[in-house]
Parts: C-alpha cells; sequence; structure tokens
C-alpha cells in the first residue's frame, strides 16, 4: 500500500498535467468525421492544439467558441451557437464533440441546457450528432476530460436497451487516453482473434494514426462512427481499460445492460494473461497459437531482460492510471519504484502502486524525488526532458506529450506483444548506459580511509 | 476588466508609431486592431500567450502564469528561443488555480505564496507574473499582489496585465511592451556605457539567431547592449534605457517600447529585420548612420562598408553551389511573423519563382515593397483556406512552401517538400550566415529523392498493363519459349 502524499506548494513547478479539456478533445478525436469545439476562450485551443500536433505530427481539427471578454460577461450562448453554425457550414463534420473549460466553468453557464435550445432552434444541425462534457481545467487532468467526453458520448448516442446478449460476437472496447494507436491495433487484434469484432470507442486508431488521405479532410478521417456508437448496446461485452474509464464503462452498462470488465492496465503477462482468458470465457474458443507464441516470446523477453531491470532505481511520473501500470511493469521486472509523482489524486489505484510513497505532484516533485533517491532511470512525458538533462538520467518517455521523438502513437504497450517490446526498450536503455569497468569502480573492495560506498554501484547514467 | 487594463489597451491601440494605425481614420483607430474573432473559425493565440512570447526569452527571471493548468500546463516549453547561461526561464511556474481557490477567492494569496516559493528556491532577480482569464474573471489584483510581493521579498515582481481574453497574440506583445516600460526598462543603471550602445527590439533568439548577427556588431565594435528580449537579463532590460539607439526587428510587435522610448529617453529608432542579405546590410548601415548621429566617430560608417562589402560577397559565394538544386523552383511563401518581403527578395536573388506570397500581417508599406521586388502584386494573397492551399499543392502548384508549424502537414499530406520558418524552427535564419542556412535547408528539402519515392502509386493503384506482375511475367513468358 502506498502513502498518498499531496503536494503543499502553492508554486507548481514544470507541470505534470496537460488539462482535462484537452483529454476531452483527444477522445473527440476519436470518431469519424469529427470536429473538436473547446467553449472558452481561443488561446485555450491554441495551445491545446500545438501540443497535441506537436505530440501527433498530424493537422488536428479543434476549434474554439472565442470567447472574448465580453462575450464572457454577458454569457456564451450566443458563442457556443455562431460556433456550431459555423462548423457546420464550413467544416460538415458529422459529430461535433463541445468540451467547457475554466473561463465559462467559472462564470458557471447553463450550457446544457443552452445547447439543447441551439439544437431545437437549429433545423439544419439534426445530421451531427453534437455532445458536451463539462471539463473546467480546474479539476483533474488528461484521464480525466478524456472519461467525462467518451461519457458524454455514450449517453447521447448509445440507445438504450437493446442487449442481445450471448448471441452477439461484439465486444465493445473502451480505451483509455494512454492508448496508442498502436495498442488499439494490437487489441484489436486479439479480440479478433477469438472470432469476437470490437468496436471501439474513441477509436483513434483510425484518425491519428498517420494515414495519408487521397483528398483534403477538414474534419477527422477514420475513427468510431455515431451509428456504431448507438449500436454498442448489441455488445457480448464491455472491455474497459484503465480506471478513468470505470466511469463511461458503468453509464454504459446502466444504459445497455453490457457487462463489463474493467482492466486496471494491459502492460505486463498477467495482463495479457486476464484478457485472454476473458477473450476465451466470451468466445467459447481456445487461444489460438499466434497468441500461444506471443506469450511464450514475452515470456523469453522477460528472462533475457531481467538482468536489466533487477534492483534498477526508477522514477516515474504520469497521469495517475498509466502510473499503476507503468510501476505494475517494473515491480514485476524486479526493478525498484523510488519515486512515483501523479498528476492528479483521482484515481484509487494508486494506493495499489508498488512503492512507499505517491505524490500528488508537478514535475519538479519529480525531480526532487529522483535525486534524492538516486534514481538510475527518469520515465515521464517528453516535459521531463529537463529534468533528465540536469539529473543525468536516462529518459523513457511515455504518456502525453511527447513532442521530441516521433512515431510515439505506433508504440506499443498492450498485451503480450507491447509488453515484450517494452521490455527491450527499457533493456536497451540500460545497455547504452553501461560503462567498461576500470580499477575505478573497485576502490572500495577492501575498508579504507573512506567509508565503503553505496552497496550497489550505480551504472553510469547514459 | 480593470480601469487601468483599459486604459493600457486604449493606448496601445491607439499607437501613432504603427504605420497601419495611421492609415486609419479616427473611428477605426478607436475600435483598435484587433479584428473580432468569429467562433468556430478562429486559429490565433491569445493575448497572454502573445505576453509570454515576448517575455519569457528573459534568462534568468521567474515567469509565473497566475490561473488554472491550461494556460501554462499545456504551453510550457514550447519554443527555442535560446541562453547563453541561466536557464530559469524554461521552469514552468503556475499557481495552477484549482476550484477551491477560485470558489473561495483565495487566488491572490496563493498568487503570494506562489512568488514567494519560487523567490526562495530560485533566488532570481525579478519575478513576472502573468495575468490570465480566470483570475481576470473574478477579478484578482496582480498589480496589487506584485507590489506587495516586491516591498515584501525585496525582489522586483512585475505584473503583466494580459489575460487572454482581451484579444490577439499581437495585443499581448503590446501589452508586455507596457509592462516592461512601466515597470522594468529606466530602474537600473548599466555597469558602464559606450558611444556605440545598442539595444534590439523585438528579437528573441529562437534558435539562436540573436548569436548569428551579434558577431557582426561586435567585429564593428558596437556594443549589443541589451537586446529585448532574447537571450536577455533582466539587468540588460533594465538599464536599456541608456542605450543610443534602438533597431526595431519584428515590425510591430514592440512599436510602443522603441516609441516611447523615443520620447522617454531620446533615443532613435529603427525598423528592420535580419531575414535576407539585403536587409541585414541595412540594418548594420542603419545603426552605423543613427551612432554617427549621436556622436560615435564618422569612421563607423566606413568600417561598416567594408564589413558589409566582404560578408555579402561571402555569403554568396556560399549560396553559389545551391543555385543548381533551386534555380526556377516554385515557392509558396506563407508566413505571419516575418516580414515576407525580406524573405522574397532574398529567394528571387537565387533565381526561385514566388508562386504565392501571404500578406496576412503585413503593414501597407510592407506590401508595396513586395510589389516592387515582384514586378506584380498578382501573388499577393491575404490568407489561403486550408482545403484550397492543399489542392494547389496537390496539383503541383509549388516545389515546395515555406510556412509555420500549422500549415506543415496540409503540405506533407499533400507529398510537398515544406520548411519551418516560423517560431517552432530548429534552424537559425538570420543575418548572412541564416540566409546561407535557409537556402541550404530549402536545397536540401527540394532534392530528397524522397518525395520521388512517397509519391509512387500503391500496387493496387497501377493499371493493370503498367503493373510489376506484367513485366515480371515478360522473361517468364521469353524463357519459356526459349526452352
Ligand atoms: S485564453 Fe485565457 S484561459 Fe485560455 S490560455 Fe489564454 S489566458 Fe489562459
Amino acid at each position: 500500500m502506498a502513502e498518498i502524499v499531496h503536494g503543499r506548494k502553492a508554486c507548481a513547478t514544470n507541470p505534470l498535467k496537460s488539462s482535462a479539456p484537452l483529454g476531452a478533445a483527444l477522445a473527440y478525436l476519436g470518431m469519424e468525421g469529427s470536429v473538436p469545439l473547446l467553449h472558452g476562450s481561443q488561446g485555450c485551443t491554441s495551445f491545446a492544439l500545438t501540443l497535441a500536433v506537436r505530440h501527433f505530427k498530424e493537422a488536428i481539427p479543434l476549434q474554439t467558441t472565442a470567447m472574448d471578454e465580453v462575450a464572457t460577461i454577458l454569457g456564451g450562448a450566443g458563442n457556443l451557437e455562431e460556433a456550431i453554425l459555423n462548423l457546420h457550414k464550413r467544416m460538415k463534420p458529422r459529430f461535433i464533440g463541445i468540451a467547457s473549460t475554466a473561463l465559462v466553468e467559472t462564470r458557471g453557464e447553463d450550457y446544457v441546457g443552452e445547447l439543447g435550445t441551439i439544437l431545437r432552434k437549429n433545423a439544419s444541425l439534426r445530421g451531427t450528432s453534437i455532445v458536451y462534457a463539462s471539463t473546467p481545467d480546474y479539476a483533474g487532468a488528461l484521464e480525466d476530460g478524456w472519461s467525462r467526453a467518451v461519457a458524454a458520448i455514450i449517453d447521447a448516442l448509445v440507445e438504450p436497451g437493446g442487449a442481445i446478449g450471448p448471441l452477439s460476437r461484439q465486444v465493445n472496447i473502451l480505451p483509455g487516453v494512454h492508448q496508442t494507436t498502436a495498442d488499439i491495433e494490437e487489441i484489436v487484434a486479439i479480440v479478433e482473434a477469438f472470432g469476437l469484432s470490437p468496436m471501439v470507442l474513441p477509436d483513434i486508431s483510425g484518425s491519428l494514426d498517420g494515414t495519408v488521405p487521397s483528398q483534403y479532410q477538414p474534419t477527422t478521417w477514420g475513427g468510431a462512427r455515431p451509428e456504431q456508437v448507438a449500436r454498442m448496446g448489441q455488445a457480448l461485452h464491455t472491455i474497459a481499460i484503465g480506471e478513468h474509464m470505470r466511469h463511461p464503462a458503468g453509464r454504459l452498462r446502466e444504459r445497455t445492460g453490457v457487462p463489463v470488465t474493467l482492466f486496471p492496465t494491459l502492460l505486463g503477462l498477467e495482463a495479457g494473461d486476464r484478457l485472454v482468458s476473458l477473450l476465451m470465457e466470451l468466445s467459447g474458443r481456445t487461444a489460438p497459437a499466434r497468441l500461444r507464441r506471443q506469450r511464450s516470446q514475452l515470456e523469453d523477453a522477460m528472462l533475457d531482460g531481467h538482468f536489466f531491470f533487477g534492483g534498477r532505481r526508477v522514477a516515474i511520473g504520469s497521469d495517475p492510471d498509466l502510473l499503476y501500470g507503468l510501476a505494475a511493469f517494473f515491480h514485476v521486472m524486479g526493478a525498484e519504484v523510488v519515486a512515483a509523482v501523479a498528476s492528479t489524486g483521482n484515481s484509487a489505484l494508486l494506493e495499489r502502486i508498488p512503492t512507499q510513497r505517491v505524490v500528488i505532484g508537478d514535475l519538479q516533485d519529480l525531480e526532487d524525488a529522483a535525486a534524492a533517491a538516486g534514481a538510475e532511470l527518469l520515465v515521464t512525458n517528453s516535459h521531463g526532458r529537463q529534468a533528465a538533462e540536469r539529473l543525468h538520467l536516462p529518459h523513457l518517455r511515455v504518456g502525453f506529450p511527447i513532442f521530441d521523438r516521433i512515431g510515439s502513437t505506433h508504440r506499443c504497450t498492450a498485451g503480450y506483444r507491447g509488453t515484450r517490446d517494452l521490455i527491450f526498450e527499457v533493456a536497451n536503455i540500460a545497455q547504452a548506459g553501461l560503462h567498461a569497468h576500470g580499477p575505478g569502480d573497485f576502490a572500495d573492495v577492501l575498508p579504507g580511509e573512506k567509508e565503503a560506498s553505496h552497496a550497489c554501484a550505480p551504472v553510469a547514467a547514459g | 476588466m480593470s480601469r487601468s487594463l483599459q486604459a493600457k489597451i486604449a493606448d496601445v491601440f491607439n499607437e501613432p508609431g504603427c504605420d497601419k494605425n495611421a492609415a486609419k481614420g479616427e473611428k477605426e483607430r478607436k475600435k483598435g486592431c484587433s479584428k473580432p474573432l468569429t467562433p468556430g473559425a478562429a486559429a490565433g493565440g491569445c493575448a497572454f500567450d502573445g505576453a509570454k512570447i515576448a517575455l519569457q526569452p528573459i534568462t534568468d527571471v521567474v515567469h509565473l502564469v497566475h490561473g488554472p493548468l491550461a494556460c501554462e500546463g499545456n504551453g510550457w516549453d514550447n519554443r527555442h528561443a535560446a541562453s547563453s547561461g541561466p536557464m530559469v526561464y524554461r521552469t514552468g511556474f503556475t499557481t495552477d488555480l484549482a476550484e477551491m481557490d477560485i470558489i473561495m477567492g483565495s487566488g491572490e494569496k496563493r498568487l503570494y505564496r506562489a512568488i514567494r516559493e519560487a523567490v526562495a528556491r530560485h533566488d532570481p532577480p525579478a519575478v513576472f507574473v502573468y495575468a490570465t482569464c480566470v483570475p481576470a474573471l473574478i477579478g484578482d489584483d496582480i498589480e496589487a499582489v506584485c507590489r506587495h510581493a516586491s516591498e515584501k521579498l525585496g525582489v522586483p515582481c512585475i505584473p503583466v496585465n494580459a489575460p487572454g481574453f482581451v484579444g490577439s497574440k499581437n495585443l499581448g506583445n503590446k501589452l508586455a511592451g507596457e509592462a516592461l516600460l512601466d515597470h522594468v526598462i529606466g530602474t537600473m543603471e548599466p555597469e558602464f556605457t559606450t558611444p556605440t550602445d545598442i539595444n534590439i527590439l523585438g528579437e528573441y533568439n529562437l534558435s539562436g539567431e540573436l548569436w548569428q548577427v551579434r558577431p557582426l556588431f561586435e567585429r564593428l565594435g558596437i556594443r549589443l547592449h541589451a537586446c529585448v528580449t532574447g537571450d536577455a537579463r533582466y539587468r540588460e532590460v533594465a538599464s536599456a534605457h541608456r542605450a543610443r539607439v534602438n533597431m526595431m526587428v519584428c515590425s510591430t510587435a514592440l512599436i510602443n517600447i522603441a516609441r516611447k522610448m523615443e520620447e522617454r529617453y531620446g533615443i532613435p529608432y529603427f525598423e528592420g529585420s535580419f531575414y535576407g542579405i539585403e536587409d541585414t546590410s541595412t540594418a548594420l548601415r542603419t545603426t552605423a548612420a543613427l551612432l554617427v548621429r549621436r556622436g560615435a566617430p564618422a569612421e563607423l560608417i566606413d568600417r561598416t562598408e567594408a564589413l558589409i562589402g566582404a560578408e555579402e560577397a561571402r555569403a554568396w559565394a556560399r549560396i553559389a553551389p545551391y543555385r543548381r538544386s533551386l534555380e526556377g523552383k516554385r515557392v509558396l511563401l506563407y508566413t505571419g511573423g516575418v516580414k515576407s518581403w525580406s524573405i522574397v527578395s532574398a529567394l528571387m536573388e537565387i533565381g526561385m519563382e514566388i508562386v504565392s506570397t501571404s500578406t496576412r500581417k503585413s503593414t501597407r508599406e510592407d506590401k508595396e515593397r513586395i510589389k516592387e521586388i515582384m514586378k506584380t502584386d498578382a501573388h499577393m494573397v491575404d490568407s489561403i483556406p486550408p482545403r484550397e492551399m492543399y489542392a494547389k499543392l496537390r496539383n503541383g502548384e509549388a516545389d515546395i512552401m515555406l510556412s509555420g508549424g500549422r500549415t506543415q502537414f496540409t503540405a506533407l499530406k499533400a507529398k510537398t517538400p515544406w520548411l519551418d520558418i516560423n517560431q517552432e524552427r530548429h534552424v537559425a535564419y538570420a543575418g548572412y550566415d541564416g540566409m546561407v542556412n535557409l537556402v541550404a535547408e530549402l536545397a536540401r528539402a527540394l532534392d530528397n529523392p524522397v518525395w520521388r519515392e512517397v509519391r509512387r502509386p500503391a500496387p493496387w493503384d497501377v493499371p493493370a498493363s503498367a503493373a510489376g506482375g506484367s513485366s515480371l511475367a515478360a522473361p517468364v513468358a521469353a524463357a519459356a519459349a526459349r526452352a
């Protein structure tokens, strides 16, 4: 059981979290023909857009209701309506996902009511699915925004009732915000291997996977379709990934009666086994040969790789659910999580993290804790690069944003294969930092003037 | 909005030094230069963003953002303003206001505590405190907090009152300038002065561009006293009022500083650019002339001409080998920040053809200049909607696009070479050296065989007769016939 420590600083230094509205926007991007719309001032959208573009290396449709000061004081209903109508006219989206920001939430607007009025007033909007999530920046971070947006999509689009139970071959997948394109593709492949047909919501593997469309496309290209979402009630089962998906998965179950299995993470042999067992049960089939081989490859990777994990001191900073998954992974491989910082305290998994203390804080907290604990590897998003430089530590980039490496959306860390590859990646970072020994490394074999130094000589950081 | 902020905004909108403004009627001018935004079709950053861009390059101070997470959390560590020393400016500081702070109205207290913590840990020569929308909406008085903190902590705390929702990035640039004029410039004395001290205003040392021009001034014995704000130290900016000449780089962004410093301290200013060979020479020439007018020895002018002659020749010699790759190639130039005409002239000089250049943010004078250089205004466009831009590139109407990050993927998805010339770029393009860099980058982009490769049709898109299968089949058939 980890102790949860809330930082007491007034000055957050080197923020670890990205905002909730951005998390919501990412979820909306997993819908086909979609434009996310942030209800707030234009600057918030501009920052969110720039960051998302830096991460995905893709043009990203993201719009704003462009509240200026006057609109903020007088109320934003007019801007909201104008924005929706403009989007509708210019981009012809099939889906508009609205996320509120701190500004409109602080003023305390009844946008749900307003949105209802707008939709009633404008018959032309009938063919467009429009959903709304409340995601003020001052509450939560990426995982919370994503989760609320998915819940909003479910509430708005899924047809209630309609479970057809065991006859169905459909399995709903609700990935968390940190599942990459590659993760989703991997999960889909695993589910399909059992003759089941996955329905992913939201599905960024269709829209943010870097395909090059053959024509100009102002909205997302690929992603979950509203009419598919409507039929999620016909599924046999729902698989949700990450504690932050408990809420949307619960909404889906309430609406449709489709049972849910929640996976805290899909990283690790055990998680992979749980997924496969569930799919065996749902499909009534045994695991295909390909998956058996993959499991065996993972075992081999664990055997080959554990040398580079055992006793290694790791510092991790990320959103809470991702933190849980990573910490559990490093722990199982024999590493020691000596510093753990979560961006928010909004996950019940935090106390189950295999480490002494989890700090709810920022990258300064991570840097301080990593330095104090003599960490040998820093695991966090790209914003951690300054800390890694100062501490002379190798830096494994995880989560969001990753803007100084390309291809992060094609990195898979889910299931047997994903876990295998992450083991390789970490082990290779460790190997890159190995140095040839010299006599200096053994200066303390006999007790001398100096106290014998730390029992385990730190491996030089790369 | 507080009365003082209202007055400030009216004041910067009324900027007489701005030639766009000078061309407007009285009524138009009152309306200000921010165009009303269209909800659902707006793209730019906010005033806070603009203020931060203008000030963050001051390297040794704490930049503390007062607001909920989004403003700093999504925006920090996103530019490449380089430092030759201190790194504090790259640290992201924010009060990260929580719901409780907003409901209880404890934002000001939290801000004060945050300032205290940052000062205790980093011991900076100053703290810049940025207002954002939510605290502005609930009426947090950052000016009062800054006054109080400056007194209590003995460190100057500079309020930067440019909450995002008051307007555009450009307005934010100017409000940042006002903050410097009100609270920083003139508050310290330089350790020493020389008759050839100059300031450069509006240069942010992105990717180290300042270092491409600094040596030119040094060679001439001209001392770059303060760069506002690229690679600046607080003290340099605070004592900038003792320089002899101000050069203003990014056309209208910090015009208010230039003009008010002239008014207050009698420092003449001129507008110049370091983009392009001709421009760099003009900048050096004008600086020397103004310094001589202000009492520097007259031989400075001759030495300047000599340096210009030598450096221009050297730059052209370095550019020559690329001419073969670039001659006749068609460029779509789509820029906002930098002055397009100076790049236009440089590209034409090496034989490239400009198919379009955007003049969204250009002044009337800029447009005249472009017309003069290109001998026609047929290729000047205001802005190109992404759909059209994609079509143009897809149809091969240009061989390469030069633009900022926002349009990057429009070009790349159209499988067209693209070069980043905006703020996020990693390559330095200033001065003579920068122009050589630009040309080299252009050649590298255009010559890359990858374009041919990615334009290859997929096997399933190839008409059957031309497909690989049949050509393979032919020799097999021939072999069979022989047997
Ligand atoms: S618009 Fe306001 S709330 Fe949004 S980023 Fe700018 S200052 Fe922050």
